[in-house]
């Protein structure tokens, strides 16, 4: 009996009322508050690598989540449309709500790609501000934690100091390995790829990647069997080297294309998480060049 | 960026300097040899010499050789280095343009502030050989039945909705249907909830579907079946809907825990429109849910809701007047692999439903009980395909009294099995196959539906 009523009071105990605690919509935004925040921050991140941010539900656990958050940190740019409008307003929570403080979307601070000319469904899931993957170019990653770390310094005042201190030595290692990468990016420049979504656009606009097709013919529409066929035709005279996706993409449209193309499928972690030994941005960074570079030539 | 790169190139020339130099000396050494050759000089002196001058030589391609390859890394280097600030350059340029882009498309445009609208487009062909508008043993409200057979237009829904400032959120929902040939608007939705409540309240005002029951707060677009299962339809006429006031409270836990309660001062069934001043019911509920790892979530509601009815008609015209207490119980559970329901998912909800009530049914006395129940399941069997069961079943026990009167006792359980298949190649478009075995009345009859949902505008919700 004992052991239930301690089991259960496990389950209720209420959140910590000191620590500063922050939701995170994607794992690459639980990272950086990681880095950024103070070292007793409490996280709640509400996606792991496995999950498609577009289609997760508003569950009771993320809603419960919310409803103690001082900061959510999301990508925005209506990845979290079909969620976190929901959470918003079941979670009673007025420091999270739109144009508070708490409401921090990491894609406001960085210039968005493939803005779309025309929005109509016929164009699929499209997003109108623009493509919300934006984590994988290290410049963006850059310019959210400075805006972060604004946030992070106008919720909690009294930490400015730690958050400044936190911020200057992340961008010092954040530089450093951007540096590291840049001397890598050479000989990646030009590769051509195949991509089940558009997820890694930012990715590709950093390292001059040449995506020469999309698996999905729409963006959020499963690709079928007579458009696989009309891509394989498509690619077959020059094939790219290799097909990517995320580990929440269906691994089968990839597996039969690279499979007829006779190229490798490649899995990148896309997040943090994604993969065992991606544990932070700077490996996610790390082993993502690392799977491309043996790609190069 | 390194500081020393400005530094680079007057390096570089400095090394050239220092290379050149050597040249020099070697001239100097070969013109020297020369000379000693045709000087006739001693044989040891040509050979230290010859020696000299190949160490030197060597020396010299060696020295050649290394600072030629740092050379031309520092040149790749400073090719990457200037392709990086190009395109540093662009991007800037880039950003600019978007800066001006934004503040250029800041213009003061009468539908800069348009709500966010959406409408689903519903339609079905259904085959039923023995429809029914009632189920036996209960008063009827609401919209509830199997409806007829044929091509008809479901209601089309408009949604809009928006913050209203920074205290209130609003939300509208009208629906039109033809009845008779006349066009009906219906008002479904039209609430304003607070965002500013401190503590985790929030305050909902206006007309809004009741917290009681797990899918009575969903629109009908969103079930897993053609239409709602019969303890929906016998105790809240398909959905039970307040005009009044609720007030939520989540507690600031790891797993949800929240408790509320309505206030209905309109006559949504199963209240009546009669209560005037005095309210017409009331609801308490709670709700606790959460995950169990990544690949399971649930949530299970307890809800209670008190009705006062004074001449209930429902949609028959026999009157009740009493009081009717409802008590729901429902669980819903979800599983997809790693949270992931791109692919596959597995859904099971049920929810259990007790009522009693005391009054008076066209003036007799009427003491009665009903109980119902629903059991379903869906299963994502592929990306775009979805195969779902359900049975559902009520139960009246009502008494001998009302013999004759639309509640009298049925002597026996309405149920129904389903099984559906639907398709949808996107979030926004469905396509649905049901067939039901249906026993409601007291002979089983066949039915078949066929049904589209299609969304258009604003984004839908993805509720739990």
């Amino acid at each position: 009996m004992n052991r239930i009523i301690s089991l259960a009071l496990l389950l209720v105990v209420p959140h910590a009322a000191n620590a500063l605690n922050v939701f995170a919509c994607e794992p690459e935004w639980g990272a950086l508050v990681t880095e950024l925040g103070p070292p007793d921050v409490e996280l709640t991140v509400a996606t792991t690598a496995f999950q498609d941010p577009h289609s997760l539900q508003a569950k009771p656990s993320l809603i419960a989540a919310v409803r103690s958050a001082d900061l959510v940190v999301c990508s925005g740019a209506d990845l979290e449309i079909g969620w976190l409008p929901l959470l918003l307003r079941r979670a009673g929570n007025r420091q999270i709500q739109v144009g508070a403080p708490g409401h921090f979307l990491a894609a406001e601070y960085v210039r968005r790609l493939e803005v779309p000319k025309v929005i109509d469904r016929s164009q699929g899931d499209v997003h109108p501000q623009g493509n919300p993957h934006i984590h994988l170019h290290p410049r963006n990653i850059s310019r959210v934690a400075d805006a972060l770390t604004e946030r992070l310094i106008e919720i909690d005042p009294d930490n400015t100091a730690l958050y400044r201190t936190r911020l200057d030595d992340f961008q010092r290692r954040w530089n450093q390995a951007a540096e590291e990468w840049e001397e890598r990016v050479l000989a990646l420049n030009g590769l051509r790829f195949a991509s089940h979504h558009r997820s890694f656009s930012y990715l590709a606009d950093w390292l001059r990647l040449d995506i020469v097709a999309t698996l999905e013919s729409k963006p959020g529409i499963p690709p079928s069997g007579a458009q696989l066929a009309t891509l394989l035709e498509q690619l077959t005279p020059d094939p790219p080297v290799g097909v990517i996706r995320t580990p929440y993409e269906n691994e089968k449209p990839s597996r039969w294309l690279s499979g007829r193309l006779d190229i490798p499928e490649i899995m990148l972690p896309f997040t943090v998480g994604g993969r065992d030994d991606v544990i932070d941005l700077f490996t996610l960074y790390d082993v993502t060049l690392h799977m491309l570079e043996q790609r190069a030539p | 960026m390194p500081a020393d790169r400005t530094t680079q190139y007057p390096t570089a020339l400095n090394e050239w300097v220092v290379i050149q130099v050597k040249i020099s000396k070697v001239s100097i050494l070969v013109l020297a040899l020369s000379v000693s050759f045709f000087s006739a000089a001693n044989a040891q002196d040509a050979t230290d010499d010859v020696a000299e001058l190949r160490q030197l030589v060597e020396e010299l391609r060696h020295d050649y050789e290394a600072r030629i390859s740092e050379l031309e890394g520092r040149l790749a280097r400073t090719e990457r280095m200037a392709q990086g600030a190009r395109k540093d350059a662009g991007d800037a340029v880039a950003l600019v343009e978007q800066a001006t882009i934004d503040q250029s498309s800041g213009s003061s445009a009468a539908n800069t502030f348009n709500p966010g609208i959406g409408a689903v487009l519903i339609g079905r062909y259904a085959d039923v050989d023995r429809g029914w508008t009632d189920i036996p043993g209960f008063q009827p409200g609401g919209e509830i039945g199997t409806g007829d057979s044929g091509f008809s237009l479901g209601e089309a829904e408009i949604n809009l909705k928006a913050n209203v400032d920074n205290r209130y959120f609003g939300n509208l929902t009208f629906s039109i249907s033809e009845e008779d040939g006349a066009a009906e608007v219906g008002l479904e939705e039209a609430w304003l909830q607070t965002t500013d409540l401190p503590m985790g309240l929030s305050v909902t005002g206006g007309r809004f579907f009741s917290a009681a029951g797990y899918l009575n707060g969903f629109h009908m677009h969103a079930d897993d079946f053609v239409d709602r299962p019969l303890p929906y339809q016998a105790f809240f006429g398909g959905r039970y809907s307040v005009d009044g006031m609720q007030v939520r409270w989540v507690a600031p836990t790891s797993l949800l825990i929240e408790i509320g309660s309505e206030i209905n001062w309109g006559g949504g069934f199963p209240a009546s429109a009669n209560a005037e001043s005095s309210p017409g019911a009331w609801t308490l509920f709670s709700k606790i849910g959460g995950d169990m790892g990544d690949s399971h979530s649930w949530q299970a509601g307890l809800s209670h809701t008190s009705a006062d009815a004074v001449n209930r008609s429902g949609t028959t015209n026999e009157l009740f007047s009493g009081d009717s207490d409802l008590t729901v119980v429902d669980f819903v559970w979800k599983w997809s692999p790693q949270g992931n329901s791109n692919e596959r998912s597995l859904k099971l909800q049920g929810e259990f439903f007790r009522r009693s009530e005391d009054g008076f049914f066209e003036g007799i006395p009427y003491n009665g009980d009903q109980n119902g129940w629903y059991l379903q399941s869906v299963l994502q069997f592929a990306r775009l395909w979805r195969v779902g069961l359900r049975h559902d079943i009520v139960d009246a026990n009502n008494g001998v009294l009302l013999a004759g009167t639309v509640i009298g006792d049925p002597g026996r359980q309405s149920y129904r099995d389903s099984l559906m298949l639907d398709w949808s190649p996107s979030e926004f478009s469905r396509l649905r196959l049901q067939y039901t075995n249906d026993n409601v009345l007291d002979v089983s009859d066949d039915q078949w539906y066929l049904q589209y949902i299609m969304s258009i505008g604003a984004h839908g919700g993805h509720q739990f």
